[in-house]
């Protein structure tokens, strides 16, 4: 246990300098881009010379990159983000607002992804060349092909319009129904803590689209991965051992082939997990999703300097964390990662 | 006795893409109830689809096409998972070679073994438990509570085969098939897991069937033998009279090529003895004080040897004993973490392992590995590879002279110029090996160093390797470094013999006098772990 404790630790000092680098190279690359902040955000088309020179000093811009960078750094260091232009507030606490929702989106997609990829490889894998298995092949290859906002698009179409079963698919819950009282942020989570069923419903039905639509996006990978590293665990030695034993198929199979078969996908689903987090912006844009990665793209559309490099700062955190516990995971599930 | 087992006319098919092949072309063999039956042949014989076949683990390819397989009377050659799940394991149980493989590698063995047990009986955790320790016990495993434990990769090769052997007993099986269960374990370990399987057998009253490729482990466990070739059952008797009058010209060839305590390289393949090489006296190889440290543990502690021109020296010991480490460090593939390698009177020790390819050393220095298909570049005809040290250490460009050298090479291992176009894995075992030798001795080494160049091989092919190998040094004037596990191997094929454990010298000497007359105890524990199949170890008439 102690040698899993290290390992993670070293990992994670050794991740430092990875993370310093996506500081100094977002920080560069948003001053190479083109479009002034200061001219976006003066008052109008006619502002005056004065008055754009007097916003580009208050956002520090009329020093040089370097100096700006050091103060950027310094800034960082006292868990400054600086403050959005758009919204008037300091870059932390819109993070922190719509982090929540971000996170709540995914860990549901990743649910039903999961939840579905799993027994689908499984299946795939036991017949091979099956109908099952082309079957499977067929969705996988249609969850990859078919766009987010097309695929998210589609259900809206079919499930609000046509067949009106889910709710109007707008933000995180009904306009009418009641917030419940925050505590971690995640709807679900307050609802429930609050006792509040009808909140909780109606957060998860709003909640059911999106997650839907992202989950058909990351099916491929984790479906393919457990079908494949299934297949390499059922021709091994101990899975022959087990046969020749007399243990039951379902033992063979769930005990002794799944475990094994699921190491892999555990180091899948960690990359999965930061990719949807991040970069299915498409998802919250079309759901009107109050989430992170909007809130980035607005920003970087209008050329708002300090929430683009705090959302990819945080992203870069968030990729060391999760590989973190990818890495726990990982030691817990296979006892051979602990030694050496 | 009523037969336990009985096969009968066994056929078998495997689809490949090349077609249909038959693996099993009517197999018939019995085994009575506590009797020992050897099947024993080289790959490709059949004798493991043969075990498999009665098991019903065949892979999805093949296909049972005739014949008959009865168990206790019951025919099960159709029989569907609901009729044999409950024979597995409870009434015919197996143990396969590799076992560290054969155990699932993320569940403690205790839980295997308790698997295995509450598959069959309803039997409360706990009592699963007692009883898997009881087996571990029985199996003769140290520490056994702590044991229960463990997982496959804390344990030994051998503990590793114990702890299969105590899953494969635990129901009290009356068929235990064991399939190479040694391979690729120690000549002791092998010796100790032997004895485990032939006392346990014996104490519960159990058939085995033994699948070897080795004579004589089948001659020292099994009261019966049977000897497959190319999917069939050639001969059948009992030790004696099959080794010491083989009937079927395959057996006798079998017999034949199977090293024993006072066969010759020329034996093997039925020549006569070549005159002795006559050693040059000049040295060209001088190790002193080698010590090599992995992770700040020695692998290698302290050694020191010699090797004259023409000469060839055997480093023999068991797994762990810095045999492949000394080999790998002498011919600069490893640096070493003290001590000097002087190669022709200068210290090439010195020059690191990274930068050695550049020295004008390493084409007098060349290596032949164990694994001949794994050490040959998948996308490499034949002929690229002989040629790539031509091209590489001696500078020739592409052309006919470059051409005719690697022909020349190939010519001298006695391989087919019409193969050098094809590809590692359109050629044999025994082709490869030959591609493997021609690559070393291509750039012209003085020095050849064979890392167990023959483990993999069968019997027949060894044989007829170890006479190319033996050719080519009297020939040639080459040295060699030979390593290998096999005591029997080295004394033929190396005049002076140093016997290796954990990493350091336990013995050295003129090889007859070694082996015939060992000094160290441990050389004596290894001469007397390997198996014989001449009565009272007395040469084979004939």
């Amino acid at each position: 246990m102690r040698g899993i404790a290290g390992r993670a630790g070293r990992r994670f000092v050794s991740s430092l300098p990875a993370l310093f680098g996506v500081l100094v190279f977002t920080f560069l690359l948003m001053r190479v881009l083109p479009g002034d902040p200061a001219i976006f955000f003066a008052s109008g088309p006619n502002a005056g010379q004065a008055e754009i020179e007097d916003i580009r000093r208050r956002m520090g811009l009329d020093k040089p990159v370097p100096e700006q960078l050091l103060l950027y750094l310094k800034d960082i260091g006292t868990g400054n983000l600086g403050r959005s232009m758009t919204t008037g507030q300091p870059v932390l606490n819109d993070l922190r607002n719509r982090l929540p929702a971000s996170l709540e989106l995914t860990f549901c997609a990743l649910l039903i992804a999961l939840v579905l990829a799993v027994p689908l490889g499984i299946l795939a894998a036991l017949r091979p060349g099956s109908v099952v298995d082309h079957a499977v092949r067929l969705l996988c290859t249609l969850g990859v092909c078919v766009p987010t906002f097309v695929s998210g698009l589609l259900l809206i179409y079919v499930l609000y319009y046509l067949l009106g079963i889910a709710p109007d698919p707008t933000g995180r819950i009904d306009i009418f129904a009641s917030q419940p009282p925050e505590v971690t942020g995640f709807l679900l989570v307050d609802a429930a803590i609050a006792g509040d069923w009808e909140a909780w419903w109606a957060a998860a039905s709003q909640l059911v689209l999106p997650a839907c639509t992202m989950a058909l996006f990351v099916l491929a990978p984790l479906a393919r991965m457990t079908r494949a590293s299934m297949l390499a665990v059922l021709t091994s030695d101990f899975i022959r051992t087990g046969e020749a034993l007399g243990l039951s198929r379902r033992r063979v199979i769930l005990v002794y082939a799944l475990r094994n078969a699921l190491l892999p996908v555990i180091t899948i689903m960690g990359i999965v997990f930061s990719t949807m987090l991040g970069a299915n912006v498409l998802v919250e844009k079309v759901f009107s999703w109050p989430g992170v990665a909007s809130y980035a793209l607005d920003a970087l559309l209008s050329s708002d300097y300090a929430p683009v490099q705090g959302f990819v700062l945080l992203m870069a955190s968030i990729f060391v964390l999760v590989n973190l516990v990818v890495d726990l995971l990982y030691g817990l599930a296979d006892p051979r990662v602990s030694i050496g | 006795m009523s037969a336990l087992l009985e096969v009968e006319d066994l056929r078998v098919e495997f689809g490949t893409r090349h077609g249909v092949v038959e693996a099993l072309k009517g197999v018939t063999l019995s085994v009575a109830a506590g009797e020992t039956l050897g099947i024993v042949g080289e790959s490709g014989s059949g004798k493991s689809v043969t075990a498999f076949c009665v098991m019903r683990l065949l892979e999805r390819a093949g296909r049972i096409s005739g014949g008959r397989i009865r168990f206790r009377g019951e025919d099960i050659t159709r029989a569907g998972r609901r009729v044999l799940a409950p024979l597995r394991g409870a009434a015919m149980s197996m143990i396969f070679q590799n076992p560290r493989a054969a155990l699932n590698p993320i569940r403690p063995v205790g839980l295997q073994i308790a698997d295995v047990i509450r598959a069959h009986e309803a039997v409360s955790a706990r009592e699963a438990r007692e009883r898997a320790l009881a087996l571990l016990e029985a199996v003769r495993i140290r520490e056994p509570v702590r044991r229960l434990e463990a997982y496959p990769h804390e344990l030994s090769g051998g503990m590793c085969q114990r702890v299969m052997i105590a899953m494969a007993i635990a129901c009290e099986p009356s068929l235990l098939i064991a399939d190479e269960p040694t391979t690729g374990l120690d000549v002791t370990t092998q010796k100790a897991v032997m004895e485990l399987l032939a006392e346990t057998t014996a104490r519960r009253g159990m058939a085995m069937v033994l699948i070897t490729h080795d004579l004589g482990l089948a001659a020292q466990y099994c009261g019966r033998i049977a000897v497959m070739e190319q999917g069939r059952v050639v001969e059948e008797a009992v030790p004696d009279r099959l080794f010491g009058a083989p009937g079927h010209p395959y057996t006798q060839r079998l017999v034949a090529a199977s090293p024993r305590r006072d066969s010759t390289v020329a034996g093997l393949v039925g020549e006569s003895e070549p005159r002795a090489v006559v050693p040059t006296g000049r040295r060209l190889l001088e190790v002193a004080g080698l010590r090599k440290e992995f992770g700040g543990v020695a692998a290698v502690e302290g050694v020191s040897f010699h090797l004259d021109a023409g000469e060839s020296l055997g480093l023999v010991g068991e797994s762990g004993s810095g045999k492949s480490t000394i080999s790998r460090l002498v011919c600069r593939l490893l640096d070493p973490t003290a001590g000097s390698i002087r190669f022709e009177g200068e210290e090439i020790g010195a020059i690191p392992a990274g930068r050695f390819h550049g020295s004008p050393w390493r084409k007098d220095i060349q290596i032949v590995f164990q694994d001949h298909g794994e050490s040959l570049n998948p996308r490499f005809s034949a002929f690229d590879c002989i040629a790539d040290p031509l091209r590489r250490l001696l500078g020739m460009r592409e052309g006919a002279q470059l051409r005719a050298q690697a022909e020349d090479c190939a010519a001298r291992v006695g391989l087919p110029g019409e193969l050098l176009g094809r590809f590692p894995h359109q050629l044999s075992g025994g082709q490869k090996a030959r591609v493997g030798i021609a690559r070393a001795i291509a750039p012209g080494p003085r020095l050849l160093v064979l890392d167990e160049p023959t483990a993999a091989l069968d019997v027949s092919v060894q044989a007829v390797v170890l006479h190319l190998l033996d050719r080519l040094r009297r020939e040639e004037g080459l040295a060699y470094l030979f390593v290998s596990h096999d005591l029997n191997v080295v004394r033929m094929m190396c005049e002076r013999t140093i016997v290796l454990q954990a990493g350091r010298v336990v013995e050295e000497g003129r090889s007859e006098a070694l082996f015939a007359a060992p000094r160290a105890g441990y050389t004596r524990e290894l001469l007397a772990a390997i198996p014989h199949f001449e009565p009272q170890g007395e040469p084979v008439p004939g």
